[in-house]
C-alpha cells in the first residue's frame, strides 16, 4: 500500500482529497437546502420532513459518520496544505500585487474554511445536540432565530459558506483534471450560481424566522 | 513625411533588494535612475544605474539576463509586486520604460520561494527546476539513423497544444507570482508537452509521478488554483496544463 500513501501524501494527492470531500459537501449542502425549503411549507411540513429524515435510522447514522469522516479529511488535508504553503515562502514580498487571477473566494479560502468549521460546531450545538423531548425541531429553530444575534451569526456564516464555495466548486473540477475550454466557463458560472444559491438560500431562512416572530 | 519621435527621458526612484549572499540578511536600498530614455528596456535601465554605481566604486546590482529578447528565461524580477512587471505576456527584458511615468517609485525584488535560494541581489538559484526536469522531463530515445519525416502521425490539435505548453522558458514567474510559491504551472507545462505527443506517451506515467515527487521534495508550495501563474506567465501558458498534470498523475498513481 506504499503506492497509495505516496499518491495521497503528495501535494496533488492532498488536493484531490480536498476536491473530493469538498464536492461531497456541495452535494450535502444541496440536499440540506432542499430539506430546509420545507420551512416555507409551514411548521407541520418542516416537522414532518425532520421526522421522515430521522425514520431512516441506521442509514442516517451512516450518513453522519460519513460527513464526519469527510470533514476530518477536508480539515486535516486543508491544514497541511495551508501550513506547507506558508513554509514555501519564508520571506514575504515587500510589495505584491495580483495580476487578476485571484478572487475574494480564492484569497480567503483557509480563513473562510476555518470560520465555517467554527460555525458547524456552533450549528450542531444549537440544533443537533439539544434536548428534543417535548418539543419539535420547528420550535427549536423558531426560538433560536427570534434572537437577532443568532440571526446575525447565521447570516454572516452563510456569506462565508457562499464565498468559500465560489472558489471551492470550480477549483475541485480543476484539481480533478476536469478543465477544458469547452466546458470550464460553464463550471465557473455554475460555481458562482451555486454559491449564490447556497448563501442566499440558507441565509434568508433565519431572516424569515425573525420576521415570523 | 517627418517621423515624430515619441521618446523622452524620465527620472525614477528605485527601491532595489540588495543581498550580498545567500545566508546574509538583505534589504531594500534606494537609488535614483535619472535621464532614462522611455525606449530603453527595463534591463537597460538597470545597466545605466549599474554603470553609475561602478563609476562611484559601489557594488552593481546583480541580476540574471542573457538573450534579452524574451526566449531564454534567464531574466525576471518582481517589479512593483508583479512578476516581470505590469505588462501581460512579456519577460522583464521585454518590458520597456515607456510603461513608467516620470517620478515613479519602482520596487524591484527577487523571486521569493523556499525552493529558489537568493544567490545575490535579484539573482536566484532556479536549479530546483533543473532537478524536476532531470527527474522525468525528457524522453528516452535510442539514437540511430535520422527517421523519415511523418513516420509517427501527430494530430494537428495535439501538436498545437504541445507547442503551447513547450513555450515555457522556465523563468520561474509562475512560482514567484503564486501566493503559495507553487511550481504546478511549470511542471504542468513540462508534463503536458511530452504527454501530448506520441514520443512522450511510453514514459508518461513514471514521468508524472517522478516530476511531482521532485517538485514536492524541492519545497515548492501547493497549488490552490489562484490562477495568478496563468495571468503572469510571460508565455501565457494556461492552467489547463495543470489540469492535464492532475489527470496524468491520477492515471499514473491510481489506475
Amino acid at each position: 500500500m506504499n503506492w497509495l500513501a505516496d499518491v495521497i501524501g503528495s501535494s496533488i494527492g492532498k488536493k484531490m482529497l480536498m476536491a473530493l470531500t469538498g464536492l461531497g459537501f456541495c452535494v450535502f449542502l444541496f440536499g440540506h437546502l432542499a430539506g430546509n425549503m420545507t420551512i416555507y411549507g409551514g411548521k407541520d411540513a418542516f416537522n414532518s420532513y425532520a421526522e421522515h429524515l430521522h425514520s431512516l435510522g441506521p442509514l442516517l447514522t451512516v450518513a453522519e459518520i460519513g460527513l464526519l469522516l469527510f470533514a476530518t479529511v477536508h480539515v486535516l488535508s486543508g491544514t497541511l496544505l495551508f501550513l506547507g504553503n506558508l513554509k514555501a515562502r519564508p520571506q514575504r514580498y515587500a510589495m505584491k500585487k495580483s495580476a487578476g487571477g485571484r478572487t475574494v473566494g480564492s484569497r480567503t479560502m483557509p480563513y473562510t474554511g476555518f470560520l465555517v468549521l467554527l460555525f458547524v460546531v456552533f450549528h450542531l450545538m444549537n440544533f443537533h445536540f439539544v434536548d428534543k423531548t417535548n418539543t419539535t425541531i420547528f420550535q427549536i429553530v423558531n426560538n433560536a432565530f427570534s434572537d437577532p444575534i443568532y440571526v446575525g451569526i447565521y447570516v454572516a456564516a452563510m456569506i462565508m459558506v457562499g464565498i468559500h464555495v465560489s472558489h471551492g466548486f470550480w477549483s475541485a473540477f480543476q484539481t480533478l483534471g476536469a478543465n477544458h475550454p469547452k466546458y470550464m466557463p460553464f463550471i465557473k458560472g455554475l460555481s458562482i450560481g451555486f454559491s449564490l444559491i447556497v448563501g442566499m438560500g440558507f441565509g434568508f431562512l433565519p431572516i424569515y424566522f425573525l420576521f415570523l416572530s | 513625411m517627418t517621423q515624430q519621435n515619441s521618446s523622452k527621458n524620465i527620472n525614477l526612484t528605485l527601491k532595489v533588494w540588495r543581498q550580498v549572499g545567500p545566508n546574509v540578511k538583505g534589504r531594500l536600498e534606494t537609488y535614483q535612475a535619472n535621464h532614462i530614455s522611455t525606449d530603453m528596456s527595463f534591463l537597460e535601465m538597470l545597466d545605466v544605474v549599474n554603470e553609475e554605481l561602478i563609476l562611484n566604486h559601489r557594488d552593481p546590482i546583480a541580476f540574471d539576463h542573457d538573450c534579452r529578447e524574451g526566449i531564454c528565461g534567464m531574466c525576471g524580477a518582481m517589479v512593483n509586486g508583479r512578476a516581470h512587471g505590469p505588462e501581460k505576456g512579456t519577460t522583464l527584458c521585454q518590458l520597456h520604460m515607456r510603461h513608467f511615468s516620470d517620478q515613479d517609485t519602482v520596487i524591484i525584488e527577487p523571486w521569493r520561494s523556499r525552493a529558489f535560494r537568493i544567490i545575490k541581489d535579484l539573482v536566484v538559484d532556479r536549479s530546483a527546476f533543473d532537478k524536476i526536469i532531470q527527474a522525468g522531463g525528457y524522453i528516452s530515445v535510442s539514437a540511430g539513423g535520422t527517421p523519415d519525416a511523418n513516420v509517427i502521425p501527430v494530430p494537428q490539435e495535439a501538436a498545437e497544444k504541445a507547442m503551447d505548453a513547450a513555450a515555457c522558458i522556465g523563468c520561474g514567474a509562475c512560482v514567484a507570482s503564486c501566493p503559495n510559491a507553487s511550481a504546478m504551472l511549470f511542471v504542468g507545462a513540462k508534463v503536458s508537452h511530452l504527454a501530448l505527443l506520441p514520443q512522450g506517451i511510453p514514459e508518461a506515467a513514471i514521468r508524472a509521478l517522478a516530476m511531482v515527487k521532485k517538485m514536492d521534495d524541492c519545497g515548492f508550495g501547493n497549488c490552490t488554483n489562484e490562477t495568478e501563474c496563468e495571468a503572469e506567465c510571460p508565455k501565457e501558458i494556461s492552467i489547463t496544463n495543470i489540469a492535464r498534470l492532475n489527470r496524468e498523475y491520477i492515471k499514473a498513481g491510481l489506475l
